[in-house]
């Protein structure tokens, strides 16, 4: 025993006298945000010399480890209850915000000719709309000449944030769904086939004629995909763009907000994109490492501080400033170490 | 051999101490030997078990929440965590048996040619094609799948056949479009491509067994070709040919990658062929990474014990008649 005890001794002297070693922040969860963690990550390290460690093994997998204290923080594509989130002594906060576009091929029809509603778009994927020139479709696109062709709904087949999205958007906007289907990161399909990664989203929708799909808004744009304008809450047509999901989220009422669960989809405002979504960081209100908790929240004031260009880089869409602030003083007033003491202040 | 040995040498045995302490030194070797190889033995035992127990337990929270309607409900709902099996059973089930349909007789005859009938000059390059069939990574053949094999399928292979079937009662069924191009008769094509290879050279290496003489015999009584193959040559290499019929039917059950690409992942059971399907292992695949919820992942957990059960029964049933031919033989 005793020797034992020495051991851990020696051990613990060998590290302490180490050459000052940088701290390593670990984290895990979500994959729709892994580009953009990793290259704040590596700017954030050239910078303070300070890593963080982020692996990307899906909004599930995040909110279990975070649950079992195997990371300093969580991430995922759907915010936690806040039930959920008082139950396991977390918070959140959201990094980014995204969104889903529907995409469609059809021959003749370019990125933004097509015009559609949540309750026609809820019915089509829910299979009651079965043909292109259905008179639903021909309403809103009045002066479009749609084919007799065959609808093929393309869906996600993994477990995604994206479809989170798009299936909560389509809940709140069609009491069908909402009872027949729900929300989900995954859920049981009425109509379509099921693709697995934005990627194979594209490619089932690029190959297919009459295909309607929903893919990430970054991925829509670098691969340059027909893109559906959508008549949003107030009813209004919008393009997606990164103006249209930034104002989705400043319109959002973020501090109102119980624990931050807000899912941006059906925002009101006239310019708002009404398929939008926030991604999250789960954190323990009570860290076990209140040191490497510190740190945690240091990375993310420097990202909001200073990732946001980097993030339009990647067609991410950074937090509007007043929620940045927002989130900065519930850091302050919740995330303490064992003393009471908060781990963060907005002046340092 | 120790005593032999020393015999021989005419060496006289004085010290039987020395030659006791040669003898069990050779004797400890033996042991320690034995020893070895029986651990590496139970080694592949024990990990076959724990697969099994960790298997079990993963999947009881699924198995007691639904019991035997896991396996014959079709609804897959992660929202309000009702989950049954049956559509991918389902699709796993019929994906490698229309497979098997398909490469069985292909794989067979292309086994023979090149056994029989093949020009010398030709058959070292058709049996090398078969051999790299065989050892491309399926990931390329999903890719392939959708990229190049199922556009074509959706234009210009899948609507003639709706339209030519339309009429008749159970094929229009069968194949009820729309042509998506993808789906539970996609996958089984692209299954067949990969299992051939197996079926081909395992049933090629058996059929150049075949003693010469008896061939030799049967063409000199006037048989043709086909009935030296079907009377001489199929009975005395059954065993081997149904021996690369399971590999290639475990092969297409477990298959994973290439699937997903190309079945439409839909938890759904459609009479239609045509129709988008799922498989076992292409929902673990798809669903295990983003499962939230202790019962989904259970779910997705006992849908691989189902696959382990079906094809330790697909093994037993190989096993079975390989006894049943052999006793008819014997």
């Amino acid at each position: 025993m005793n020797f034992l005890k020495s051991l851990v001794a020696a051990g613990l002297v060998a590290a302490s006298t180490l050459p000052v070693r940088a701290l390593d922040i670990s984290g895990a969860g979500a994959t729709f945000p892994y580009p953009i963690y990793a290259k704040w990550a590596d700017a954030y390290k050239k910078e303070t010399g300070n890593g963080m460690n982020y692996q990307s093994i899906g909004s599930g997998g995040g909110i279990k480890q975070i649950q079992s204290k195997t990371v300093t923080f969580g991430a995922s594509d759907m915010p936690l209850k806040p039930e959920d989130l008082t139950k396991s002594g977390l918070v959140q906060f959201p990094t980014v915000v995204g969104g889903d576009v529907p995409v469609v091929n059809l021959e003749g029809v370019k990125p933004g000719d097509l015009k559609l509603d949540g309750v026609t778009l809820a019915k089509i994927f829910l299979g009651d709309i079965k043909s292109w020139d259905d008179e639903a479709i021909a309403k809103l696109n009045p002066s479009a000449k749609l084919p007799k062709h065959a609808i093929v709904v393309v869906h996600r087949s993994d477990g995604s944030g994206t479809t989170f999205i798009w299936t909560d958007y389509l809940s709140k906007v069609s009491a069908d769904w909402k009872s027949k289907v729900g929300a989900n990161t995954s859920v049981e399909w009425p109509a379509g086939i099921g693709a697995k990664g934005n990627e194979g989203v594209a490619n089932n929708v690029a190959n297919t004629k009459g295909a309607i799909g929903y893919v990430e808004y970054a991925y829509a744009k670098q691969n340059k995909m027909t893109s559906v304008s959508m008549i949003n809450k107030d009813g209004k047509a919008v393009e997606p763009s990164a103006a249209a999901f930034q104002a989705a989220a400043a319109n959002a009422d973020w501090e109102k907000a119980d624990h931050y669960y807000v899912i941006l989809t059906d925002q009101p405002g006239a310019t708002s994109w009404p398929i939008a979504g926030a991604t999250f960081i789960l954190i323990h209100t009570q860290p076990q490492d209140p040191a490497a908790a510190t740190e945690a929240l240091k990375f993310f004031a420097w990202a909001y501080k200073k990732g946001s260009k980097m993030a339009e880089e990647l067609d991410y869409v950074p937090m509007p400033d007043k929620v940045v602030t927002a989130i900065q003083k519930m850091w302050t007033a919740e995330i303490k170490d064992g003393s009471g003491k908060p781990l963060f202040s907005a002046s340092n | 051999m120790v005593d032999v040995a020393w015999q021989e040498t005419g060496v006289d045995v004085q010290d039987v101490a020395e030659r006791a302490r040669v003898l069990n030194r050779l004797r400890i070797g033996d042991i320690v030997f034995h020893r070895i190889t029986k651990t590496a033995a139970l080694l592949v035992l024990m990990v076959l078990g724990g697969v099994i127990v960790s298997l079990f337990l993963g999947a009881l929270p699924a198995l007691q929440e639904f019991g035997f309607g896991f396996l014959t409900t079709q609804s897959w709902n992660p929202v309000t965590d009702k989950f049954g099996a049956l559509a991918p059973i389902y699709g796993t089930i019929v994906t490698s048996l229309i497979a098997m349909l398909i490469a069985v007789p292909f794989g067979l005859m292309i086994a023979m040619f090149l056994t029989e009938l093949c020009p010398m000059w030709l058959r070292r390059p058709i049996g090398i094609a078969i051999e790299l069939l065989a050892g491309i990574p399926s990931i390329i053949y999903g890719i392939w799948g959708l990229f190049v094999f199922a556009p074509f399928l959706q234009q210009y292979v899948q609507p003639p056949i709706i339209a030519a079937f339309e009429n008749i009662p159970v094929l229009s069924t069968l194949f009820a479009g729309p042509p998506f191009g993808i789906g539970i008769l996609t996958a089984s094509l692209i299954l067949a491509i990969m299992v051939l290879p197996f079926i081909t050279s395992i049933s090629r290496d058996v059929f150049d067994a075949v003693p010469p003489v008896l061939k030799e015999a049967a063409y000199g009584l006037g048989w043709t070709q086909w009935e030296v193959w079907r009377y001489v040559v199929l009975p005395f290499t059954r065993i081997g040919v149904i021996g690369g019929v399971m590999l290639g039917l475990g092969r297409a059950l477990g298959e994973t990658m290439a699937v997903t690409f190309v079945i439409g992942n839909a938890h759904k059971i459609s009479t239609s062929l045509l129709a988008p399907g799922t498989t076992i292992s292409a929902s673990i695949a798809n669903e295990f990474t983003e499962a939230v919820g202790d019962l989904y992942t259970s779910s997705l957990i006992a849908l691989g014990l189902i696959l382990f059960i079906i094809t330790f029964i697909v093994l037993a049933i190989a096993r079975y008649l390989l006894l049943r031919i052999n006793r008819r033989i014997g």
